[in-house]
Protein backbone atom coordinates (compact mmCIF):
# COMPACT_ATOMS: atom_id res chain seq x y z
CA UNK A 1 0.00 0.00 0.00
CA UNK A 2 1.37 3.45 -0.43
CA UNK A 3 2.04 5.66 2.13
CA UNK A 4 -0.47 8.12 1.69
CA UNK A 5 0.79 10.51 4.93
CA UNK A 6 2.16 13.47 2.81
CA UNK A 7 -1.19 13.68 1.23
CA UNK A 8 -3.27 13.08 4.26
CA UNK A 9 -0.99 15.00 6.24
CA UNK A 10 -1.71 17.96 4.26
CA UNK A 11 -5.19 20.03 4.81
CA UNK A 12 -6.77 18.42 1.69
CA UNK A 13 -9.59 16.44 2.61
CA UNK A 14 -10.78 15.00 -0.18
CA UNK A 15 -11.70 15.41 -4.19
CA UNK A 16 -15.09 16.65 -5.13
CA UNK A 17 -16.79 16.90 -8.57
CA UNK A 18 -17.22 19.84 -10.16
CA UNK A 19 -20.27 19.28 -11.35
CA UNK A 20 -22.12 17.21 -9.06
CA UNK A 21 -20.17 17.60 -5.73
CA UNK A 22 -19.79 13.60 -5.78
CA UNK A 23 -16.89 12.68 -2.86
CA UNK A 24 -13.88 10.55 -3.16
CA UNK A 25 -10.97 9.84 -1.21
CA UNK A 26 -7.55 11.18 -2.22
CA UNK A 27 -6.51 8.85 -4.88
CA UNK A 28 -4.97 9.28 -8.29
CA UNK A 29 -8.12 9.81 -10.02
CA UNK A 30 -9.16 12.61 -12.44
CA UNK A 31 -12.92 11.88 -13.31
CA UNK A 32 -16.34 11.58 -11.33
CA UNK A 33 -17.73 8.27 -11.97
CA UNK A 34 -21.37 9.05 -11.66
CA UNK A 35 -21.36 12.35 -14.13
CA UNK A 36 -17.62 12.22 -15.62
CA UNK A 37 -17.42 15.56 -14.86
CA UNK A 38 -13.65 16.96 -13.44
CA UNK A 39 -12.60 16.59 -9.90
CA UNK A 40 -11.11 19.32 -7.36
CA UNK A 41 -9.06 18.80 -4.52
CA UNK A 42 -10.93 19.96 -1.18
CA UNK A 43 -9.74 21.40 1.82
CA UNK A 44 -10.31 21.74 5.68
CA UNK A 45 -10.71 25.35 5.12
CA UNK A 46 -11.83 25.36 8.82
CA UNK A 47 -8.65 23.89 9.95
CA UNK A 48 -6.44 26.35 7.94
CA UNK A 49 -7.96 29.71 9.44
CA UNK A 50 -7.21 28.24 12.49
CA UNK A 51 -3.80 27.24 11.50
CA UNK A 52 -2.17 30.18 8.77
CA UNK A 53 -1.51 33.96 9.49
CA UNK A 54 0.64 36.11 6.81
CA UNK A 55 3.39 36.05 9.37
CA UNK A 56 3.29 32.21 8.93
CA UNK A 57 3.46 32.47 5.42
CA UNK A 58 6.34 35.12 5.41
CA UNK A 59 8.27 32.80 7.30
CA UNK A 60 8.29 30.18 5.14
CA UNK A 61 11.14 29.32 2.40
CA UNK A 62 11.17 31.90 -0.74
CA UNK A 63 9.33 29.34 -3.18
CA UNK A 64 5.81 28.43 -3.30
CA UNK A 65 6.01 26.18 -0.55
CA UNK A 66 5.27 28.61 1.90
CA UNK A 67 2.37 28.44 0.74
CA UNK A 68 1.60 24.68 1.20
CA UNK A 69 -0.85 24.57 4.14
CA UNK A 70 -3.15 25.31 0.98
CA UNK A 71 -1.89 22.83 -1.45
CA UNK A 72 -2.34 18.87 -1.26
CA UNK A 73 0.69 17.67 -0.22
CA UNK A 74 2.92 18.28 3.08
CA UNK A 75 6.19 20.39 2.19
CA UNK A 76 8.50 18.52 3.56
CA UNK A 77 8.10 15.48 1.14
CA UNK A 78 7.69 18.03 -1.68
CA UNK A 79 9.43 17.52 -4.55
CA UNK A 80 10.78 21.03 -4.99
CA UNK A 81 13.93 22.57 -6.90
CA UNK A 82 13.23 26.01 -6.10
CA UNK A 83 10.29 26.90 -8.01
CA UNK A 84 7.89 30.29 -7.03
CA UNK A 85 8.15 33.15 -5.41
CA UNK A 86 9.20 34.81 -9.13
CA UNK A 87 9.29 38.71 -9.26
CA UNK A 88 6.59 40.96 -9.37
CA UNK A 89 7.53 43.89 -10.86
CA UNK A 90 6.05 47.35 -11.78
CA UNK A 91 5.81 48.31 -15.03
CA UNK A 92 5.83 51.79 -15.48
CA UNK A 93 7.94 52.08 -19.31
CA UNK A 94 5.00 49.36 -20.42
CA UNK A 95 2.47 51.16 -18.16
CA UNK A 96 2.93 54.72 -20.10
CA UNK A 97 3.17 53.06 -23.75
CA UNK A 98 -0.29 51.43 -22.82
CA UNK A 99 -1.93 53.91 -20.83
CA UNK A 100 -2.36 52.12 -17.65
CA UNK A 101 -1.05 53.85 -14.72
CA UNK A 102 -0.36 51.25 -12.01
CA UNK A 103 0.55 48.02 -13.86
CA UNK A 104 2.45 45.23 -12.80
CA UNK A 105 4.19 42.36 -14.68
CA UNK A 106 4.56 38.85 -12.55
CA UNK A 107 7.44 37.65 -13.92
CA UNK A 108 6.97 34.10 -13.89
CA UNK A 109 10.17 33.33 -16.48
CA UNK A 110 12.05 32.74 -13.50
CA UNK A 111 11.26 29.43 -12.35
CA UNK A 112 14.28 26.26 -12.52
CA UNK A 113 12.39 25.42 -16.08
CA UNK A 114 12.00 29.00 -17.15
CA UNK A 115 8.25 28.91 -16.77
CA UNK A 116 5.10 28.12 -14.51
CA UNK A 117 4.60 25.16 -15.01
CA UNK A 118 6.85 24.31 -11.90
CA UNK A 119 4.21 25.19 -9.81
CA UNK A 120 1.91 22.70 -10.90
CA UNK A 121 4.75 19.63 -11.57
CA UNK A 122 6.38 20.11 -8.21
CA UNK A 123 2.57 19.78 -6.92
CA UNK A 124 2.16 16.69 -9.24
CA UNK A 125 5.35 14.74 -8.97
CA UNK A 126 4.75 15.15 -5.20
CA UNK A 127 1.63 13.86 -5.06
CA UNK A 128 2.99 11.14 -7.56
CA UNK A 129 5.47 10.18 -5.33
CA UNK A 130 3.38 9.82 -2.60
CA UNK A 131 1.16 7.55 -4.63
CA UNK A 132 4.46 5.65 -5.00
CA UNK A 133 4.13 5.85 -8.88
CA UNK A 134 7.55 5.32 -10.65
CA UNK A 135 6.92 7.06 -13.91
CA UNK A 136 6.04 10.48 -14.46
CA UNK A 137 4.35 11.58 -18.13
CA UNK A 138 3.13 14.23 -19.95
CA UNK A 139 1.46 15.14 -23.67
CA UNK A 140 3.49 19.09 -24.02
CA UNK A 141 4.18 21.37 -26.60
CA UNK A 142 7.64 22.26 -24.23
CA UNK A 143 7.23 23.94 -20.82
CA UNK A 144 5.65 21.31 -19.10
CA UNK A 145 7.47 18.31 -20.75
CA UNK A 146 10.70 20.38 -19.61
CA UNK A 147 9.27 20.42 -16.22
CA UNK A 148 8.74 16.86 -15.75
CA UNK A 149 11.61 15.91 -17.34
CA UNK A 150 13.14 17.67 -14.49
CA UNK A 151 11.19 17.26 -11.54
CA UNK A 152 11.26 13.33 -12.34
CA UNK A 153 14.72 13.97 -12.56
CA UNK A 154 15.03 15.56 -9.02
CA UNK A 155 12.55 13.16 -7.40
CA UNK A 156 14.46 9.73 -8.97
CA UNK A 157 11.59 8.64 -11.11
CA UNK A 158 11.21 7.98 -14.76
CA UNK A 159 10.41 10.47 -17.07
CA UNK A 160 7.88 9.68 -19.91
CA UNK A 161 7.18 12.82 -22.08
CA UNK A 162 5.13 13.20 -25.58
CA UNK A 163 6.24 16.21 -27.73
CA UNK A 164 4.87 17.27 -30.95
CA UNK A 165 7.99 16.20 -33.64
CA UNK A 166 7.82 19.77 -34.63
CA UNK A 167 8.73 21.64 -31.24
CA UNK A 168 10.81 24.39 -31.08
CA UNK A 169 14.60 23.35 -30.56
CA UNK A 170 14.71 25.38 -27.02
CA UNK A 171 12.01 23.47 -26.11
CA UNK A 172 13.62 19.66 -27.17
CA UNK A 173 16.56 20.43 -25.73
CA UNK A 174 15.38 21.25 -22.54
CA UNK A 175 13.75 18.18 -21.84
CA UNK A 176 16.42 16.34 -23.37
CA UNK A 177 19.04 17.19 -20.97
CA UNK A 178 17.13 15.76 -17.73
CA UNK A 179 17.30 12.15 -19.73
CA UNK A 180 13.69 11.55 -19.88
CA UNK A 181 12.48 9.35 -22.02
CA UNK A 182 11.54 11.57 -24.76
CA UNK A 183 9.14 10.82 -27.83
CA UNK A 184 8.26 13.23 -30.46
CA UNK A 185 5.15 12.10 -31.98
CA UNK A 186 4.55 12.25 -35.94
CA UNK A 187 1.01 13.53 -36.58
CA UNK A 188 -1.41 16.07 -36.08
CA UNK A 189 -2.15 17.69 -32.71
CA UNK A 190 -5.55 14.96 -32.35
CA UNK A 191 -3.09 11.87 -32.85
CA UNK A 192 -0.66 13.00 -30.20
CA UNK A 193 -3.78 14.04 -27.65
CA UNK A 194 -5.53 10.67 -28.73
CA UNK A 195 -2.38 8.70 -28.26
CA UNK A 196 -1.37 9.96 -24.89
CA UNK A 197 -5.10 9.87 -23.65
CA UNK A 198 -4.55 6.05 -24.70
CA UNK A 199 -1.46 5.50 -23.37
CA UNK A 200 -3.07 7.14 -19.87
CA UNK A 201 -5.30 4.13 -20.01
CA UNK A 202 -3.09 1.33 -20.60
CA UNK A 203 0.06 2.29 -18.52
CA UNK A 204 0.19 2.60 -14.07
CA UNK A 205 2.18 5.92 -14.89
CA UNK A 206 1.50 9.27 -13.00
CA UNK A 207 0.86 11.30 -16.48
CA UNK A 208 0.67 14.88 -14.69
CA UNK A 209 -2.28 16.22 -17.02
CA UNK A 210 -4.66 13.24 -16.36
CA UNK A 211 -4.74 10.63 -13.02
CA UNK A 212 -3.12 13.33 -11.40
CA UNK A 213 -4.62 16.52 -12.68
CA UNK A 214 -6.93 17.69 -9.88
CA UNK A 215 -3.62 17.90 -7.39
CA UNK A 216 -1.62 19.56 -10.53
CA UNK A 217 -4.03 22.18 -10.95
CA UNK A 218 -3.98 23.48 -7.72
CA UNK A 219 -0.32 24.18 -7.77
CA UNK A 220 -1.41 27.12 -10.46
CA UNK A 221 -3.20 28.89 -7.09
CA UNK A 222 0.24 29.72 -5.93
CA UNK A 223 0.42 32.31 -8.98
CA UNK A 224 -2.51 33.78 -7.51
CA UNK A 225 -1.28 33.66 -3.63
CA UNK A 226 2.25 35.19 -4.57
CA UNK A 227 0.64 38.45 -6.03
CA UNK A 228 -0.98 39.28 -3.37
CA UNK A 229 1.71 38.99 -0.79
CA UNK A 230 4.19 40.82 -3.27
CA UNK A 231 1.50 43.78 -3.56
CA UNK A 232 1.38 44.05 0.58
CA UNK A 233 -1.56 41.67 1.23
CA UNK A 234 -3.64 42.96 -1.54
CA UNK A 235 -5.85 41.90 -4.76
CA UNK A 236 -5.12 42.88 -7.78
CA UNK A 237 -8.07 44.70 -9.65
CA UNK A 238 -7.63 43.31 -12.53
CA UNK A 239 -5.88 40.12 -14.04
CA UNK A 240 -4.62 39.48 -17.18
CA UNK A 241 -3.58 35.68 -18.11
CA UNK A 242 -2.83 33.98 -21.00
CA UNK A 243 -5.56 30.60 -21.63
CA UNK A 244 -4.96 27.29 -23.00
CA UNK A 245 -6.77 24.85 -21.38
CA UNK A 246 -8.25 27.81 -18.60
CA UNK A 247 -6.56 25.99 -15.95
CA UNK A 248 -4.76 29.04 -14.75
CA UNK A 249 -6.61 31.11 -15.59
CA UNK A 250 -9.47 29.63 -13.14
CA UNK A 251 -6.92 28.72 -10.23
CA UNK A 252 -5.26 31.85 -10.08
CA UNK A 253 -8.56 33.24 -9.22
CA UNK A 254 -9.64 30.55 -7.00
CA UNK A 255 -6.12 31.40 -5.00
CA UNK A 256 -6.95 34.79 -4.76
CA UNK A 257 -10.84 33.72 -3.37
CA UNK A 258 -9.23 31.76 -0.93
CA UNK A 259 -6.90 34.32 0.52
CA UNK A 260 -10.00 36.63 0.95
CA UNK A 261 -11.97 33.50 2.69
CA UNK A 262 -9.12 32.58 5.24
CA UNK A 263 -9.36 36.86 5.93
CA UNK A 264 -5.70 37.17 5.18
CA UNK A 265 -6.69 40.04 2.11
CA UNK A 266 -9.88 41.36 1.89
CA UNK A 267 -12.12 40.72 -1.19
CA UNK A 268 -13.10 43.76 -3.36
CA UNK A 269 -13.66 41.55 -6.83
CA UNK A 270 -10.98 41.05 -8.64
CA UNK A 271 -11.58 41.11 -12.60
CA UNK A 272 -9.95 38.29 -14.48
CA UNK A 273 -9.76 38.82 -18.05
CA UNK A 274 -7.73 36.28 -20.21
CA UNK A 275 -5.51 36.40 -23.85
CA UNK A 276 -5.16 33.83 -26.27
CA UNK A 277 -4.11 34.04 -30.06
CA UNK A 278 -6.32 34.17 -33.05
CA UNK A 279 -5.16 31.32 -34.60
CA UNK A 280 -6.53 28.95 -31.28
CA UNK A 281 -9.07 30.76 -29.55
CA UNK A 282 -11.65 28.41 -28.21
CA UNK A 283 -12.71 30.11 -25.00
CA UNK A 284 -12.64 34.21 -26.13
CA UNK A 285 -14.36 32.54 -29.31
CA UNK A 286 -17.32 31.15 -26.76
CA UNK A 287 -16.82 34.69 -25.19
CA UNK A 288 -17.86 36.67 -27.74
CA UNK A 289 -20.38 34.97 -28.84
CA UNK A 290 -21.66 35.16 -25.31
CA UNK A 291 -22.41 31.64 -24.84
CA UNK A 292 -20.49 28.70 -22.27
CA UNK A 293 -20.12 26.68 -25.12
CA UNK A 294 -16.88 25.69 -26.25
CA UNK A 295 -16.31 25.09 -29.95
CA UNK A 296 -13.31 22.88 -30.49
CA UNK A 297 -10.68 24.07 -32.48
CA UNK A 298 -7.64 23.02 -34.46
CA UNK A 299 -4.51 24.90 -33.40
CA UNK A 300 -2.40 26.81 -36.03
CA UNK A 301 -0.45 29.69 -34.62
CA UNK A 302 3.00 30.40 -33.12
CA UNK A 303 2.31 30.67 -29.65
CA UNK A 304 2.47 26.75 -29.55
CA UNK A 305 2.65 27.19 -25.45
CA UNK A 306 -1.53 27.95 -26.15
CA UNK A 307 -2.22 25.78 -28.52
CA UNK A 308 -5.16 23.59 -26.88
CA UNK A 309 -8.02 23.31 -29.43
CA UNK A 310 -10.28 21.79 -26.75
CA UNK A 311 -9.70 22.81 -23.61
CA UNK A 312 -10.87 21.39 -20.53
CA UNK A 313 -11.41 23.89 -18.18
CA UNK A 314 -12.80 26.35 -20.80
CA UNK A 315 -16.19 26.13 -20.03
CA UNK A 316 -14.64 27.24 -15.72
CA UNK A 317 -12.55 29.87 -17.45
CA UNK A 318 -15.76 31.53 -19.08
CA UNK A 319 -17.54 31.04 -15.41
CA UNK A 320 -14.78 33.03 -13.80
CA UNK A 321 -15.00 35.77 -16.42
CA UNK A 322 -18.85 36.28 -15.74
CA UNK A 323 -18.12 35.85 -12.04
CA UNK A 324 -15.11 38.35 -12.10
CA UNK A 325 -16.53 40.87 -14.78
CA UNK A 326 -13.82 40.23 -16.65
CA UNK A 327 -13.52 39.19 -20.35
CA UNK A 328 -11.34 37.68 -23.51
CA UNK A 329 -9.22 39.13 -26.33
CA UNK A 330 -7.56 37.20 -29.34
CA UNK A 331 -4.38 38.33 -30.96
CA UNK A 332 -2.85 37.50 -34.29
CA UNK A 333 0.60 36.23 -34.42
CA UNK A 334 1.71 39.27 -35.72
CA UNK A 335 0.68 41.18 -32.55
CA UNK A 336 2.22 38.23 -30.64
CA UNK A 337 5.37 38.85 -31.60
CA UNK A 338 5.04 43.24 -31.09
CA UNK A 339 3.80 41.91 -27.60
CA UNK A 340 7.13 40.14 -27.01
CA UNK A 341 9.46 43.21 -28.33
CA UNK A 342 7.34 45.81 -26.53
CA UNK A 343 7.71 43.73 -23.39
CA UNK A 344 11.46 43.52 -23.83
CA UNK A 345 12.24 47.10 -25.35
CA UNK A 346 10.27 48.36 -22.30
CA UNK A 347 10.92 46.52 -18.81
CA UNK A 348 13.85 44.35 -20.07
CA UNK A 349 11.79 40.94 -20.00
CA UNK A 350 12.05 38.34 -22.89
CA UNK A 351 8.64 36.41 -22.48
CA UNK A 352 7.88 33.50 -24.84
CA UNK A 353 4.75 34.01 -26.94
CA UNK A 354 2.24 33.27 -24.28
CA UNK A 355 3.80 36.34 -23.21
CA UNK A 356 3.39 38.52 -26.55
CA UNK A 357 -0.23 37.21 -26.00
CA UNK A 358 -0.73 38.56 -22.66
CA UNK A 359 0.82 42.14 -23.85
CA UNK A 360 -0.64 42.39 -26.95
CA UNK A 361 -3.88 40.96 -25.40
CA UNK A 362 -3.84 43.80 -22.65
CA UNK A 363 -3.25 46.65 -25.39
CA UNK A 364 -6.27 45.62 -26.94
CA UNK A 365 -8.18 45.15 -24.16
CA UNK A 366 -6.68 48.51 -23.17
CA UNK A 367 -7.80 50.39 -26.28
CA UNK A 368 -11.18 49.31 -25.93
CA UNK A 369 -12.03 50.41 -22.42
CA UNK A 370 -12.00 47.06 -20.85
CA UNK A 371 -8.92 47.78 -18.71
CA UNK A 372 -9.42 51.06 -16.65
CA UNK A 373 -6.08 52.98 -16.41
CA UNK A 374 -6.28 53.41 -12.96
CA UNK A 375 -6.91 49.47 -12.11
CA UNK A 376 -3.99 47.77 -10.05
CA UNK A 377 -3.18 45.50 -13.45
CA UNK A 378 -1.40 42.75 -13.50
CA UNK A 379 0.16 40.60 -16.50
CA UNK A 380 1.11 37.11 -16.11
CA UNK A 381 4.15 36.66 -18.01
CA UNK A 382 4.20 32.85 -17.76
CA UNK A 383 7.14 31.56 -19.51
CA UNK A 384 11.27 32.87 -20.93
CA UNK A 385 11.47 34.28 -24.54
CA UNK A 386 14.53 31.64 -24.91
CA UNK A 387 12.48 28.71 -25.25
CA UNK A 388 10.43 30.52 -28.66
CA UNK A 389 13.53 32.70 -29.86
CA UNK A 390 12.42 30.88 -34.03
CA UNK A 391 9.01 33.19 -33.44
CA UNK A 392 10.97 36.64 -33.07
CA UNK A 393 14.21 36.11 -34.80
CA UNK A 394 13.19 36.57 -38.03
CA UNK A 395 11.74 40.54 -37.22
CA UNK A 396 14.97 41.55 -34.89
CA UNK A 397 17.62 43.84 -36.66
CA UNK A 398 20.66 41.60 -37.23
CA UNK A 399 24.14 42.78 -35.26
CA UNK A 400 26.28 45.24 -37.15
CA UNK A 401 29.57 43.31 -38.61
CA UNK A 402 32.40 44.98 -38.57
CA UNK A 403 35.96 44.96 -38.98
CA UNK A 404 37.57 45.56 -35.63
CA UNK A 405 38.81 49.17 -36.34
CA UNK A 406 36.94 52.71 -34.98
CA UNK A 407 36.79 53.57 -38.92
CA UNK A 408 34.59 50.40 -39.64
CA UNK A 409 32.78 50.81 -36.61
CA UNK A 410 31.45 54.53 -37.35
CA UNK A 411 30.70 53.85 -41.00
CA UNK A 412 28.49 50.79 -40.37
CA UNK A 413 26.73 52.86 -37.47
CA UNK A 414 26.54 55.75 -39.91
CA UNK A 415 24.74 53.68 -42.26
CA UNK A 416 22.49 52.39 -39.72
CA UNK A 417 21.65 54.86 -37.76
CA UNK A 418 21.98 57.93 -40.01
CA UNK A 419 24.05 59.83 -37.42
CA UNK A 420 27.09 59.04 -35.00
CA UNK A 421 26.90 59.71 -31.09
CA UNK A 422 28.74 62.63 -29.58
CA UNK A 423 31.78 61.96 -28.93
CA UNK A 424 33.77 62.90 -25.77
CA UNK A 425 35.06 66.32 -25.67
CA UNK A 426 38.85 66.69 -25.89
CA UNK B 1 -15.98 -6.48 -24.01
CA UNK B 2 -15.14 -3.44 -23.67
CA UNK B 3 -16.14 0.25 -21.80
CA UNK B 4 -15.52 3.22 -23.45
CA UNK B 5 -15.87 7.40 -22.14
CA UNK B 6 -16.53 9.61 -24.95
CA UNK B 7 -17.58 13.28 -25.50
CA UNK B 8 -19.76 14.05 -28.73
CA UNK B 9 -19.73 17.41 -30.08
CA UNK B 10 -22.75 18.63 -32.03
CA UNK B 11 -22.54 21.26 -34.22
CA UNK B 12 -25.97 22.95 -35.28
CA UNK B 13 -27.03 20.94 -38.44
CA UNK B 14 -26.66 17.85 -35.82
CA UNK B 15 -29.03 19.00 -33.25
CA UNK B 16 -32.08 16.84 -34.12
CA UNK B 17 -30.17 14.18 -35.97
CA UNK B 18 -31.10 11.05 -33.47
CA UNK B 19 -27.04 10.01 -33.70
CA UNK B 20 -26.87 8.36 -30.13
CA UNK B 21 -30.37 6.28 -30.91
CA UNK B 22 -28.83 5.16 -34.25
CA UNK B 23 -25.49 4.29 -32.93
CA UNK B 24 -27.24 2.04 -30.55
CA UNK B 25 -29.75 0.41 -33.14
CA UNK B 26 -27.52 0.05 -35.66
CA UNK B 27 -24.29 -1.25 -34.05
CA UNK B 28 -24.22 -4.14 -30.58
CA UNK B 29 -23.30 -0.89 -28.48
CA UNK B 30 -25.06 -0.17 -25.57
CA UNK B 31 -25.02 3.92 -24.98
CA UNK B 32 -25.35 5.51 -21.38
CA UNK B 33 -25.67 9.22 -21.19
CA UNK B 34 -23.44 10.49 -18.04
CA UNK B 35 -24.03 14.65 -18.94
CA UNK B 36 -25.26 16.38 -21.55
CA UNK B 37 -25.32 20.47 -22.71
CA UNK B 38 -27.36 21.44 -25.91
CA UNK B 39 -28.75 24.21 -27.15
CA UNK B 40 -30.48 24.77 -30.32
CA UNK B 41 -27.12 26.20 -31.78
CA UNK B 42 -24.32 23.52 -30.21
CA UNK B 43 -23.97 20.67 -28.17
CA UNK B 44 -22.16 18.02 -26.28
CA UNK B 45 -22.91 14.64 -24.66
CA UNK B 46 -20.70 13.07 -22.59
CA UNK B 47 -21.47 9.14 -22.56
CA UNK B 48 -20.17 5.35 -22.33
CA UNK B 49 -20.39 2.96 -24.54
CA UNK B 50 -20.65 -0.80 -23.47
CA UNK B 51 -19.31 -3.69 -26.38
CA UNK B 52 -16.77 -5.29 -28.38
CA UNK B 53 -13.91 -3.28 -28.90
CA UNK B 54 -14.27 -3.59 -32.88
CA UNK B 55 -17.94 -2.87 -32.43
CA UNK B 56 -17.42 -0.07 -30.96
CA UNK B 57 -14.36 1.59 -33.20
CA UNK B 58 -16.60 0.60 -36.26
CA UNK B 59 -19.72 2.69 -34.33
CA UNK B 60 -17.76 5.87 -33.52
CA UNK B 61 -16.51 5.89 -37.01
CA UNK B 62 -20.00 6.22 -38.45
CA UNK B 63 -20.01 8.79 -35.78
CA UNK B 64 -17.70 10.67 -36.71
CA UNK B 65 -18.71 10.39 -40.32
CA UNK B 66 -22.33 12.21 -39.44
CA UNK B 67 -19.61 15.05 -38.31
CA UNK B 68 -20.18 15.12 -34.87
CA UNK B 69 -16.84 15.27 -33.00
CA UNK B 70 -15.23 12.69 -30.65
CA UNK B 71 -13.00 13.33 -27.65
CA UNK B 72 -11.55 11.24 -24.87
CA UNK B 73 -13.94 12.93 -21.80
CA UNK B 74 -10.44 14.08 -20.69
CA UNK B 75 -10.42 16.34 -23.51
CA UNK B 76 -7.58 17.88 -24.82
CA UNK B 77 -4.62 16.90 -22.52
CA UNK B 78 -1.71 18.02 -24.27
CA UNK B 79 -0.49 20.93 -22.46
CA UNK B 80 1.91 23.81 -23.11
Amino acid sequence: MPDLKPVQESFARNLRCRECGHEYPLAPSNVCEWCFGPLEVFYDYEGIKRHISRQHIESGPPTMWRYSDLLPVDAATAVDIGTGYTPLIRAPNLGRALGLSRLYIKNDCQNPTWSFKDRVVSVASSVARAFEFDTLACASTGNLANSVAAHAARAGMRACVFIPSDLEQGKVIGSAVYSPTLVAVDGSYDDVNRLCSELGDKYPWAFVNINVRPYYAEGSKTLGYEVCEQLGWRAPDHCIVPMASGSLFTKIYKGIKELAWLGLIDWHGTRMSGAQAVGCSPITEAYERNSMNIRPQKPDTIAKSLAIGNPADGYYALKTMKDSNGGATAVTDEEVVEGIRLLAETEGIFAETAGGVVISGLRKMTQEGHVGEDEVVVAFITGAGLKTQEAVAPVLQPPLHVAPTIESFEEKLQAREGSLPLAKAV
Amino acid sequence: METRRVKFTFVEELIKEPVIWKLGRDFEIVTNIRRADVTDARGWVILELDGEREEIDRGLEWVESQGVRIDPITEDIVEG
